[in-house]
């Protein structure tokens, strides 16, 4: 089961995962990140933007890496897309895997990649102003860990 | 007919829309003279990609946009 897709409306983590749990019975575990958007730094509101035609057919091909790499049974990647406020989820990766290790490093794996690799803009809206956020340096060292060339950094 | 230039993320502020449309075919010189001064210069970065027809191209320099083709401009992503 490979249930991968953006979304516009709230995510719903906990359904998720409970459909990744009926749908893999052989499965030993389930490791899963919610990320969300942090309250700190007077941030009102955070937009994220994609490219439709490369946004959701890459996080489908970075799903089927991820598959392969780590031998799943299953995986959840859902992504918001649009305005979010603080306390919102952005993002919900869940992987199902014989062994806990497969799946708790496929979670990993497929964060790292979202967040340097995924064809996604993000801005925040503080003090009434909108800034666009820069790639951080942190994001392209922890994709190096997985020492494998991805588009589009 | 036309190419519809898509503008994402921060290019969308320095052009001041989301999408423009130019005549076709557009080549690399072309889309440089149809998008500006400042952002022509942001296309040169070599982290600014350019997809056209939702393909990314691996030489910019490559480019020829046909009639109904879409050209999208990419900075770098800010991750998810």
């Amino acid at each position: 089961m490979h249930l991968i897709n953006l979304a516009s409306d709230p995510l719903d983590p906990a359904e998720a995962i409970e459909r990744l749990n009926a749908a893999t019975p052989d499965a030993g575990g389930i490791a899963s990140f919610t990320g969300k958007v942090r309250a700190s730094g007077n941030v009102e509101a955070l937009e994220l933007s994609h490219y439709e035609p490369l946004t959701l057919p890459e996080m489908k091909a970075l799903g089927a890496r991820a598959s392969k790499r780590f031998d799943l049974m299953g995986l959840v990647m859902l992504h918001r897309v649009g305005r979010m406020v603080p306390g919102d989820k952005i993002v919900c990766v869940s992987a199902a895997a014989r062994h806990r290790r497969d799946a708790i490093e496929a979670v990993d794996y497929c964060m790292d990649h979202l967040k340097s690799a995924a064809w996604f803009w993000k801005r925040e809206l503080s003090g009434g102003t909108w800034r666009w956020i820069e790639p951080r340096a942190a994001d392209h060292s922890d994709l190096a860990r997985w020492t494998e060339k991805t588009s589009p950094v | 007919m036309a190419v519809k230039i898509l503008f994402l993320g921060p290019l969308s502020d320095m052009a001041g829309e989301q999408s423009r449309e130019v005549a076709a075919p557009l080549d690399w010189k072309g889309l440089l003279d149809a998008v500006g001064a400042e952002i022509a210069e942001q296309l040169q970065n070599e982290r600014v990609n350019i997809a056209c027809d939702g393909k990314v191209l691996a030489d910019k320099a490559s480019l020829i946009a046909q009639d109904g083709d879409e050209v999208a401009l990419l900075p770098p992503v800010s991750g998810g």
